[in-house]
C-alpha cells in the first residue's frame, strides 16, 4: 500500500515540466480534510492544475487499468490451469475493443444504456471471442496450454484487424487505430475513470469469494469435483467475471497487453500460490506495476508520448518467452 | 452398502456398460478388474457421480447417489486418483487441509477446532517432516501420499482407488497398499478399487468384480476370480496360478508365447 502510494507522488511528479517532489506531495496532501490546513500552500497555481487536473486522473486511471487487468489475469489463469493466459493473449482484449471501437466510432455512446452503453458492447463482443478461443483450442474436453494460446493469438489478428477496418472507415486519424492496438491513458479523462471503480470493486468481491475453490482447481479439476467444487459453475462465473473487468479496462484504455500476465507471477513468486492472498495483491501490484509503464511512456521520449501497449509488450514479451521455456521444462523433467 | 442395478452407459454409440449388476457390502475391500477398455474406470466414475448413468441404479445406503448433494457426496465419498497431484507450489501441510473443504463454509472456517485431524493425519503417513516442503520438491511417491493424506482429512466412509499404485515401483506400491489398508481397519471404510495388478488385487481384496468389454463377467472372491480359464477367456493369455506361499491366496505368473489375442 505504501509503496502504492510512494509510486503515485514520484509519478505525478515527473513530466513535460517537472515539478520537485515536495510540491507534489504538498498539492496531494493539501486536498485531504484536516491535514490540508496544515500546508502552506506555497507552489505556483499552474502546478496545482497540472497535478490535479492533468496527471492525477491519468495516474488514478493507471492504477484502475492496471489492477483490472491484473486481476483479470489472475482469475483467467487459476480458472483455465493456464500460466500463459490473460486478457490479451486470450484474444478477450481485442474482443472487447471491437465492440468498444464500434460503438465510440459510429457515435452510439449514448444509444439505449447510456454510459453503460461501452461496456457492455465490449463485455459482449469480449465474450463471444471468449467463447471462440475456447472453442478452438477445445480437444476431448481438454485445454491444451499452447493451443490456447495459439487459438489467442488467431483470433486476436483476426480482431485486431476488423478495429482497424472500422477506424479506418469512420474518419478518424491513424491515432485511432493505435490507440486501440496499443492502448493509451492519454485522452480519456474523469468520467471514464470513475465508471471503472464500480466493475473493479464488484469484480474483486466476487472473485474473492473464490479464492479457496480456485486453489483447489489448481489441483485438477477432477480432484476439485471430488471435494464437493461446483466445477463447472465455478468457470462460469470467474470467466465471467475477468471478462467484465477486462472489457471495462479496455473500453477506457483500448488494448494493453501481458499486464495480467506478467503481475500475477511477479505476485505469485512473492506470495505464493494461495488465490486468496494472491488476488487481491495482484490488484494493488497491477496498479502499480502499469502505473509505472504509463510514466516510462510519457517520460522516455518526452514531450513525445510512446503508446503504452509498446511499452508492456516490451516488458511482457520476454516474460511470456520465459514462462513458456520453464513450463516446457517442467514437463520435460 | 452399495447396490449397482442394471447399469448402463453408451459415449456416443459405443456401449461401455452393459447391465452392471453387484452389491458392495459395508468394510468390504472390493476390487474391480479387467483389461484396458474393459469399463472400469467409467463404472469408478458413475460411482463417484462425476458422470450420469443413461440407465439403471447405483444406490448408495439405499438412496441413488444423484440425490446426494456435491458437498454431501465429498463428505461420504472420497477418491484417490491414479494421477498423484500435479506439482503445484502449495506446501504438504496447505494440500492435506484441502481436504477439509466440504465441512468449511464459503469463508474457509469450520465448527469446532479441527486442526488436529490434519497434523495426526501428517503423523500417521509419516509426512511431519516434509509438511512445509513445497508439492513441486516431492518425488512422485511422496506426492501420492499426500494425495491420500488429503482424501484422509475428507473423513469419507467410502474410498475409491482409481489405480492408485501405476506410476508407482514396487515399494511404494506396498506402502501405499498398506496404509489404505490400515486406515481401512482403523475407520471401518469401504473400499473400492480399480486395479491393473491382479496379484496386489489377490493379496487385499476381499472380493472382486472381474469385467470384459463393458460386461460384469463374475463377482467373487480371490479364489474364484482368479482361474486359468476365466483369466484366459478375459485377458487372452493363459497364465500359471499359484499359491501365494504366506497369505495363501492365489497369485498368478505369466509365460512366454502365452498370447491369445489376434
Amino acid at each position: 500500500m505504501s509503496l502504492l502510494l510512494l509510486s503515485i507522488v514520484l509519478s505525478l511528479s515527473m513530466g513535460a515540466a517537472h515539478l520537485p517532489l515536495a510540491e507534489a506531495w504538498g498539492i496531494l496532501m493539501h486536498q485531504l480534510p484536516v491535514i490540508g490546513n496544515w500546508i502552506q500552500a506555497d507552489w505556483p497555481v499552474s502546478s496545482e492544475q497540472i497535478i490535479l487536473k492533468v496527471r492525477l486522473p491519468r495516474v488514478l486511471l493507471a492504477i484502475l487499468i492496471g489492477a483490472c487487468l491484473s486481476f483479470a489475469g489472475a482469475g483467467f489463469q487459476g480458472v483455465l490451469r493456464n500460466p500463459l493466459a490473460d486478457p490479451y493473449t486470450l484474444g478477450v482484449a481485442s474482443g472487447s475493443a471491437v465492440g468498444a471501437a464500434f460503438i465510440i466510432l459510429f457515435g452510439f455512446q449514448t444509444f439505449l444504456l447510456g454510459m453503460w452503453t461501452i461496456p457492455i458492447a465490449a463485455f459482449g463482443t469480449g465474450i463471444v471471442s471468449l467463447l471462440v478461443v475456447l472453442r478452438l483450442a477445445r480437444i476431448h474436453g481438454k485445454f491444451q496450454l499452447e493451443t490456447l494460446i495459439l487459438s489467442g493469438v488467431v483470433v486476436q489478428a483476426f480482431l485486431g484487424s476488423m478495429v482497424s477496418f472500422m477506424v479506418s472507415l469512420s474518419d478518424e486519424v491513424v491515432n485511432e487505430i493505435v490507440f486501440w492496438l496499443m492502448g493509451s491513458l492519454s485522452i480519456r479523462g474523469w468520467p471514464f475513470t470513475i465508471m471503472l471503480i464500480p466493475y473493479l470493486v464488484v469484480g474483486l468481491a466476487v472473485l474473492l469469494t473464490y479464492g479457496r475453490t480456485l486453489n483447489l482447481i489448481a489441483l485438477g479439476e477432477r480432484q476439485a469435483e471430488h471435494l464437493g467444487v461446483n466445477v463447472a459453475r465455478t468457470r462460469l462465473i470467474v470467466l465471467i467475471v475477468s471478462t467484465l473487468i477486462t472489457a471495462a479496462a479496455v473500453s477506457v484504455a483500448g488494448t494493453i497487453g501481458f499486464v495480467g500476465l506478467v503481475v500475477p507471477h511477479l505476485v505469485r513468486l512473492m506470495v505464493g500460490p494461495d488465490y486468496r492472498l494472491l488476488l487481491p495483491i495482484t490488484a494493488i501490484f497491477g496498479g502499480i506495476y502499469l502505473l509505472w509503464a504509463d510514466t516510462l511512456a510519457r517520460m522516455l521520449l518526452s514531450p513525445t508520448e510512446i503508446p503504452l501497449g509498446v511499452v508492456t509488450a516490451f516488458l511482457g514479451a520476454p516474460f511470456f518467452a520465459f514462462l513458456l521455456r520453464k513450463n516446457k521444462r517442467m514437463k520435460g523433467a | 452398502m452399495l447396490q449397482v442395478n442394471d447399469l448402463c452407459k453408451s459415449y456416443h454409440d459405443t456401449k461401455v456398460l452393459d447391465d452392471i449388476r453387484f452389491s458392495i457390502d459395508d468394510g468390504d475391500f472390493f476390487g474391480i478388474l479387467g483389461p484396458n477398455g474393459s469399463g472400469k474406470s467409467t463404472l469408478l466414475k458413475l460411482i463417484s457421480g462425476v458422470e450420469k448413468a443413461d440407465s439403471g441404479q447405483l444406490l448408495l445406503d439405499g438412496t441413488p447417489v444423484e440425490n446426494y448433494s456435491r458437498k454431501q457426496l465429498s463428505r461420504t465419498m472420497a477418491v484417490l486418483q491414479q494421477e498423484s497431484l500435479p506439482p503445484v507450489d502449495f506446501t504438504v501441510q496447505e494440500v492435506v487441509e484441502m481436504g477439509r473443504f466440504p465441512y468449511q463454509n464459503w469463508l474457509g472456517e469450520e465448527k469446532g477446532n479441527q486442526g488436529h485431524i490434519v497434523d495426526s493425519i501428517l503423523h500417521k503417513l509419516n509426512l511431519d517432516p516434509l509438511r512445509d516442503r513445497s508439492l513441486q520438491q516431492l518425488s512422485g511417491g511422496e506426492r501420492q501420499r499426500v494425495a491420500l493424506g488429503k482424501v484422509m482429512a475428507q473423513q469419507p466412509q467410502w474410498l475409491l482407488l482409481d489405480e492408485p499404485t501405476t506410476y508407482l515401483d514396487i515399494g511404494y506400491q506396498i506402502q501405499m497398499m498398506d496404509l489404505i489398508k490400515a486406515w481401512q481397519k482403523e475407520e471401518k471404510l469401504t473400499v473400492v478399487a480399480v486395479l491393473h495388478d491382479l496379484n496386489l488385487a489377490s493379496i487385499y481384496c476381499n472380493r472382486m468384480l472381474l469385467m470384459q468389454g463393458g460386461n460384469g463377467i463374475r463377482v467373487g472372491a480371490p479364489k474364484d476370480i482368479l482361474q486359468s480359464e476365466l483369466i484366459q477367456q478375459v485377458y487372452g493369455t493363459e497364465p500359471i496360478i499359484v499359491e501365494h506361499p504366506v497369505h495363501r491366496l492365489p497369485q498368478i505368473m505369466l509365460q512366454q508365447g502365452g498370447s491369445f489375442i489376434e
